[in-house]
């Protein structure tokens, strides 16, 4: 199991950090064109997630896999996006996000006045705490082979 | 590690004085900075709107209450926010017929302890952060309400009632086309 690179979207879809632990391949695009590809496409899949459901959806947990990795999203009520690549087989990914928002954003981003919440992070304690965060998690622990 | 383990289970706790009491000096400055209290009003509206944007994201990560589907809803988590923040619970009640406004009862109000208000300014709706906060906190999770104040015991009524209008349902934003 492993974690691969992380997104984080505002509710205008701006992105406001990005990180990554490992990335073999690389998109060949700049960073922010191809954020603005991840930021489409979580949004059309989430239109089209809510249209085509046959059963009422409530819950901001969503996620899709190839046979390669796994894309985690949470979404918050207040429409911050969480996205984490993964592996196929990586366990508790939810609640590690749930915890990044908890533990990481809020704490270091959102009560620190200092830190404009529509602009990307330029704290380097959130960049620390996420990346503590990330590497105490199981997931992250056990590389692949 | 510890001081966040600390808070998920009992948010950490001030003294309430110290609270009402910066309150209380802040009410002070703006008095002298602004001789209009309409103005300090206005002030306070968006000095609450202001702490209610980053607010509710202390509160949906704290009480994880999820998504608010009605207006019913919304009123139970103000409830709830009040419970958290403030440490009092207001009552719910004074539905509209429409279903689209409601008011906020305080039998006490925390942030008014120790306070009379002079003659000069009556005007002054003295907790009107509140009314901001509620209003920054909704925006946030796409619900654009109305908020102020109908009843103050500043001023000599039996309870605080703060009257919330639910106004419009703000979209999803697109994101940026290509150029």
């Amino acid at each position: 199991m492993t974690i691969y690179n992380f997104y984080l979207f505002d509710r205008e879809g701006q992105l406001l950090h990005y990180a990554e632990w490992i990335r073999k391949k690389q998109s060949g695009m700049a960073r922010d064109e191809e954020a603005k590809l991840m930021y489409g496409m979580i949004f059309s899949i989430k239109s089209f997630v809510t249209k085509v459901s046959p059963v009422d959806l409530r819950e901001g947990y969503l996620t899709y896999t190839t046979n390669k990795y796994r894309l985690n999203l949470y979404e918050t009520p207040s429409r911050y996006k969480f996205i984490l690549n993964t592996d196929i087989h990586a366990q508790g990914i939810k609640e590690l996000l749930h915890q990044i928002y908890t533990q990481v954003f809020v704490e270091y981003v959102v009560c620190n006045p200092l830190c404009p919440l529509t602009k990307p992070i330029e704290s380097e304690l959130f960049a620390a705490k996420l990346e503590e965060v990330v590497k105490q998690s199981p997931a992250y622990a056990s590389r692949p082979a | 590690m510890s001081r966040q383990s600390m808070r998920a289970n009992d948010p950490k706790k001030v003294s309430g004085e110290l609270f009402t009491l910066t309150y209380g000096s802040l009410i002070a400055q703006l008095l002298k900075d602004y001789e209009n209290v309409d103005d300090v009003n206005r002030q306070l509206e968006r000095m609450g709107y202001n702490i209610g944007m980053r607010l509710i994201e202390d509160f949906l990560a704290r009480a994880n209450p999820g998504r608010c589907y009605d207006l019913r809803d919304t009123a139970d988590k103000i409830q709830q926010a009040f419970k958290l923040y403030l440490g009092v619970s207001p009552s719910i009640g004074s539905w509209s017929p429409g279903g689209d406004e409601f008011s906020v009862v305080l039998e006490t109000n925390p942030m008014a302890e120790f306070v009379e208000l002079p003659d000069h300014c009556l005007g002054l709706r003295y907790s009107n952060i509140l009314a901001g906060v509620i209003r920054g906190a909704c925006e946030m999770v796409q619900l654009e309400v109305m908020a102020w104040f109908i009843a103050d015991q500043l001023k000599g009524d039996n309870v605080t009632e703060i009257r919330v209008k639910f106004v419009k349902r703000l979209e999803d934003a697109i994101p940026a086309g290509e150029d």
